[in-house]
């Protein structure tokens, strides 16, 4: 099932079915191999060059979850977690993982810098500050299932706020508007500060509020993002791959990826996880991105506006270290360090 | 507790805090275990109950007056040390539960024994701490050192006589309230009929009787049907200081609601219902999180409550429930930042807030270990900082200043400079002096009124 997924033009859909597509959450180029994603790791504070806001999912294809219940396979998810010592396939996690890059390979970094650069300057930068404020919450969401017991405030608030955007960018078309070709080319380096997140949506777009704007505004970045995919169309020939079949299948299992999250929470059950993730359009998750997410921001990302929010000795919240104790657990397992 | 009053200076309110005590280790590296999670002093205030991450309740006890020792007048030492909660593993979901001391209260002195209850994500126990300082000597079934006698060997009966010694400070947990709470229990609160309490978890409230363990009654569920349908939870709850039918309990979406436990027997409906309408001009994303209670306290007086979201304090008139008679910013500064604070986790951070004794000033925490104060008739504020560098005896706390923008005076700091590692999350006001008990990690500070 894994291999016929990644036929490129394969119908991505119905092994995929909550999956979004790719430009909807802001990907941009995928490493080749997760060692590229692990090399880059402690250059990740530093290193302002490369698009930081990206996120891409390791996935693992396996068929059995710990405990011997036996689930359905896994059609996409984060793998990262405890688990991973539990996979009785017991494949690697390495090799798949480079198989899977292989495929994605972007051709030439040079150009995509360029592109990059070139689609910055027309798409919105509220959108794609929305957009990795949304990136950012689904991290959260799903990681705080990893924890031992998530904090049921946390999660409520954090999903509260992932339901904000999708209403937002719904009413202003920007949900479904984005073309499957777009293939997340949204250059996501160099954000512009926090302010312009943080202050009211219609502020942004100008003298009308959201809903007052319809189509007119959306024919905005959707124009200004084709120039740009077009000419990285070609790059991309697997981001066919990951489209689904409509915006309101999109949405609907958006919705239920949140209420799954819910009555994970409710049975907490590490099974329930694989369920969780089972149709979830979950985006992918650079790993490092993550871990520096979670490190406290010392890093540019999309808050780029703060410099140094973080103190001098990043360290997470006192609540956060269990968690970066698991991601660093988990990169070693994943790894095979 | 008593209403209003207290030992306030006849001045007024001009408050000169200075050093007094600070409890805890030096060194740079903090162990998860030490970091305090609850403090509060006992009605009288000459106890103070810490609880930290290790599950460890610590008890200080103000020293008495002492003519030989005049400096000494006021200070904390250690009264007492017990593990309270273990950490324990849920067998049916796999999942550990944290020892973290949550919340500690007093129950009233009722005799020369002290109560409190503490908590952790699950399970109450009420603790009693009494002293020790007479011996018995002279049994007759058994030695000095604990053997028995051979009941064969015994020519003489004796009576024992009480010896004084050393005094010893027991801990014994006398009620474990256990298996009531589905989610992490957030809060607990005393009942002014000081024979029932309640403790809030994040979907529901339980009554308790002080001396029943086996049984609680259910009094708030906003659990819904479908768990799918989860947008709100409860964040905190207390109980009216003298009306024993009332209760308030708050929300993640900035509501309060309070209770008469007289309408019926599962509150869910509210009697009052407390909420500021949002300001459109400043909504984002981040309204909702920025407006989730992490605290709310009732005055002294019982009339009115105040309530601790991520930027403000406010004060509410229980009699109006449209909007706060008062709002305190207390990091303002914050405001743009709050998309790097959701990144980091720390827009999340739950401050509490406490009144003090005469309900005329208020007190939370910050960051960078910033604790501000307002006084609410003058209306003037201050940030006091609670660190090693001004920790000599009886030094004056300088009020500190953090720049928002532009040229950066001398002795501010900037935005970008503070320290979001340092929270102060717990701090308490001695219920009738001017004493202050403020947490920072793992240190405690106590501060003193210098008039006082």
């Amino acid at each position: 099932m894994w291999e016929e997924a990644q036929t490129p033009g394969g119908s991505a859909s119905a092994v995929f079915p909550g999956l979004l597509r790719r430009s909807e959450v802001g990907l941009g180029r995928v490493p080749e191999t997760f060692a590229e994603v692990r090399g880059k790791l402690p250059c990740a504070f530093s290193n302002a060059s490369r698009p930081v806001n990206r996120i891409v999912v390791t996935k693992a294809p396996t068929a059995c979850w710990n405990r011997g219940s036996p689930l359905p396979r896994l059609s996409c998810g984060l793998r990262v977690g405890l688990t991973r010592r539990q996979d009785p396939d017991n494949r690697s996690l390495k090799d798949t993982m480079f198989a899977r890059g292989l495929k994605r390979k972007c051709v030439g970094h040079e150009e995509d810098v360029e592109g990059a650069l070139a689609g910055l300057k027309t798409v919105s930068s509220y959108s794609l500050q929305r957009q990795s404020l949304l990136d950012m919450s689904l991290v959260k969401l799903q990681l705080c299932h990893m924890l031992v017991e998530p904090n049921l405030c946390r999660s409520v608030l954090i999903a509260n706020t992932v339901r904000q955007i999708q209403e937002e960018m719904t009413q202003d078309g920007t949900w479904r508007a984005v073309a499957p070709q777009a293939a997340g080319r949204a250059p996501l380096d160099r954000l512009v500060s926090t302010e312009i997140l943080c202050r009211a949506a219609w502020e942004q777009e100008g003298a009308c509020p959201a809903p007052g704007l319809g189509d007119g505004h959306t024919q905005g970045p959707v124009s200004d993002l084709c120039p740009v995919t077009s000419a990285q169309a070609p790059r991309h020939p697997q981001s066919s791959v990951w489209e689904m079949d409509g915006p309101r299948e999109n949405r609907g299992s958006f919705h239920k990826s949140l209420d799954q999250i819910f009555e994970t929470l409710e049975t907490k059950n590490p099974s329930c996880m694989e369920e969780l993730f089972s149709d979830v359009d979950s985006p992918y998750y650079d790993l490092d991105t993550v871990l520096t997410g979670m490190m406290g921001g010392a890093r540019p990302g999309p808050c780029e506006g703060l410099e140094g929010l973080a103190p001098a000795t990043p360290g997470p919240s006192a609540s956060c270290k269990s968690d970066l104790g698991e991601l660093d657990h988990v990169v070693e397992i994943l790894v095979e360090t | 507790a008593g209403a209003g009053g207290g030992g306030c200076p006849a001045g007024g309110n001009d408050f000169q805090w200075c050093f007094s005590q600070v409890k805890g280790a030096i060194d740079e590296d903090v162990a998860e275990a030490d970091i305090i999670s609850t403090v509060e002093f006992n009605y009288s205030g000459d106890l103070l109950a810490t609880g930290d991450k290790g599950g460890r309740v610590v008890i200080f006890q103000r020293e008495q007056e002492n003519k030989s020792r005049p400096h000494s007048r006021g200070e904390y030492n250690v009264y007492s040390t017990f593990q309270s909660h273990e950490p324990e593993f849920d067998y049916l979901k796999s999942l550990e539960i944290e020892e973290k001391i949550n919340k500690i209260r007093w129950l009233p002195q009722q005799n020369a024994a002290h109560f409190l209850l503490s908590t952790n994500d699950k399970t109450i126990k009420l603790w009693k701490i009494s002293e020790r300082d007479k011996r018995a000597e002279g049994y007759n079934l058994k030695d000095e050192d604990g053997r028995l006698r051979d009941p064969f060997r015994i020519t003489a009966l004796r009576v024992p006589i009480l010896k004084p010694m050393d005094l010893m400070v027991e801990a014994s947990p006398r009620r474990i309230f256990a298996n009531a709470h589905t989610y992490h229990i957030n809060s607990i609160s005393v009942n002014s009929d000081h024979e029932t309490y309640l403790s809030a978890d994040d979907l529901r409230i339980n009554l308790w009787h002080l001396e029943i363990t086996d049984r609680s009654f259910n009094i708030v569920d906003i659990k819904p049907a479908n768990m799918e349908e989860l947008t709100e939870v409860i964040t905190a709850a207390e109980f009216h200081p003298h009306q024993c039918n009332v209760f308030v309990y708050s929300s993640s979406k900035g509501t309060i609601r309070l209770c008469d436990m007289r309408s019926s027997a599962l509150c869910d409906r509210h009697s009052k219902f407390f909420e500021e309408p949002e300001d459109p001009s400043s909504r984002s994303f981040f309204s909702e999180i920025i407006s989730s209670i992490s605290d709310v306290k009732f005055s002294h007086s019982g009339r009115y409550m105040m309530t601790r979201d991520y930027l403000s304090v406010k004060v509410w008139d229980l009699n109006m429930e449209s909007r706060p008679v008062e709002t305190h910013q207390v990091h303002e500064y914050l405001r743009s930042k709050l998309c790097s604070l959701y990144e980091n986790d720390c827009i999340f951070d739950k401050f509490e807030c406490c009144w003090n004794g005469s309900d005329s000033a208020i007190m939370t925490g910050s960051y960078n270990n910033f604790f501000r104060m307002f006084d609410r008739d003058t209306r003037r504020d201050v940030t006091l900082e609670a660190s090693r560098e001004s920790s000599k005896p009886r030094a004056s706390l300088k009020p500190r200043k953090v720049c928002t923008g532009g040229k950066r005076k001398k002795d501010e700091i900037s935005v970008d400079s503070l320290d979001f590692n340092k929270k102060i999350l717990h701090t308490a006001w001695h219920p009738a002096d001017n004493v202050i008990a403020v947490a920072a990690t793992n240190n405690l500070y106590i501060f003193q009124d210098k008039i006082n």
